[in-house]
């Protein structure tokens, strides 16, 4: 193969004489190098999907106020607030004008910000949870099928309906359209089942410029 | 041992598996490309672990950019014409045989109506100009365009998916407004586009 000719030196002595360049005619045979070539490209045409965009669902409730909007209560109740610099408040409960405002507590969009609450929260109430994901476990390793996994979990939801956490997402208008799809995307991830995008009111307004002149 | 005996002559690389690679690579690459239509906007969409695909047809689109000017695309070249000269009808622009055709090819856009004969006859490079001109289709109270771009949509074609593609950074307030549209005109249930995201790390 590969003929290299090195000169001789015999114990330290001069090259002298015989002035032999150092020619390296190496001819590389490149035919194994097509052959890998050919072979990475069979390999990715044969495995590539092009990376399609994907689409969220969203599903909102009709214009005109229904007879009877359902009560929800306000201890399960979470409003969180979307604002700029993507900083998120919280709250539970209502903002009622005649008592003491309640304290917007400062979070982010990390694990450990919304995502650590809304498991927390989540779980506290039938560990909704914790059960979901197993359940999702479950269907990955293959003993649930998918139409299994959803009526469980529409049976679950439906038992614990009045006392399951339920979230109101308040964009505010200084927000901007990827937190609001973060915040969704958070819904999906921390599997909470009723929640809706809502807008925020003045009162909130309120709490969110008190809350940050600190 | 006995010496090997080197072949003296030194061979010369055969370049017919190259040829060979370029042959597939161009014939690969001739076969899965499809055309796609210029898209009038760049649009940095934010991501989501949702795993619903959009299909490519029958679909209708609403396109906010990063300076919150909206876009419109609604899939299907008769449904296009019928949606156009609808539009035309209503706000008293007409439009000539070439127009509408060039419109049935064309993908998204966002010029208001007044703008829209210009822009269907102008050539690619003035086609750009005119967009960065332009704000959008407009959509406020006083004169919602897009409210009329989406029933027209609507009525001509019922069944089509109803999708909104926004950026990072388009602000919440537009992307409302158009909500709002949508439930003004009885979609309920529409998609918001993303990139993939993978799940959260377990």
């Amino acid at each position: 193969m590969a003929d290299v000719n090195t000169g001789d030196e015999g114990g330290g002595k001069k090259k002298h004489g015989k002035k032999r360049a150092k020619k390296t005619s190496t001819r590389i045979d490149m035919t194994p190098m097509v052959d890998l070539g050919f072979l990475l490209l069979t390999f990715f045409i044969l495995t590539t999907t092009f990376n399609k965009p994907q689409a969220m669902e969203i599903n909102m409730p009709d214009k005109e106020p229904t007879e009877n909007p359902t009560r929800v209560p306000a201890v399960h109740t979470l409003n969180i607030i979307l604002t700029d610099k993507n900083v998120v408040y919280w709250y539970f409960g209502i903002a009622d004008p005649s008592k003491a405002l309640p304290s917007l507590t400062k979070t982010n969009y990390s694990q450990n910000g919304i995502r650590k609450l809304l498991i927390a929260e989540n779980n506290e109430r039938h560990n909704m949870y914790n059960q979901i994901e197993l359940w999702k476990k479950e269907v990955s390793t293959g003993k649930l099928t998918n139409d299994e996994y959803r009526e469980k979990v529409k049976v679950y939801r439906k038992t614990n309906q009045m006392s399951s956490l339920i979230v109101l997402l308040k964009p505010d208008k200084d927000s901007n359209y990827k937190n609001v799809v973060d915040a969704l995307d958070e819904m999906a991830i921390c599997n909470v089942g009723s929640y809706a995008l809502l807008e925020t009111n003045d009162l909130e307004n309120q709490m969110v410029a008190n809350a940050n002149t600190f | 041992m006995p010496k090997i005996k080197m072949p003296k002559n030194s061979p010369s690389i055969d370049m017919t598996p190259m040829v060979d690679l370029a042959f597939l690579l161009v014939t690969f690459f001739m076969l899965i490309s499809q055309f796609r239509a210029e898209e009038a906007a760049i649009i940095d969409m934010p991501s989501s672990v949702s795993d619903l695909k959009i299909p490519d047809k029958d679909m209708m689109m609403i396109l906010v950019d990063k300076e919150d000017h909206v876009f419109y695309t609604i899939t299907g070249q008769e449904i296009r014409a019928t949606v156009l000269e609808a539009m035309s009808k209503k706000y008293g622009v007409k439009f000539d045989e070439e127009q509408i055709k060039e419109f049935s090819n064309m993908s998204s856009f966002g010029v208001p109506m007044k703008e829209m004969p210009a822009y269907l006859s102008a050539g690619s490079t003035e086609r750009k100009k005119i967009q960065e001109k332009s704000s959008g289709i407009p959509s406020d109270s006083v004169n919602c365009e897009l409210c009329d771009w989406v029933f027209y949509g609507r009525i001509n074609a019922p069944r089509f998916r109803v999708a909104i593609k926004g950026d990072q950074v388009s602000s919440y307030p537009t992307i409302r407004r158009v909500m709002d549209i949508l439930q003004d005109k009885k979609v309920n249930k529409f998609n918001l586009i993303t990139n993939m995201e993978s799940g959260p790390a377990e």
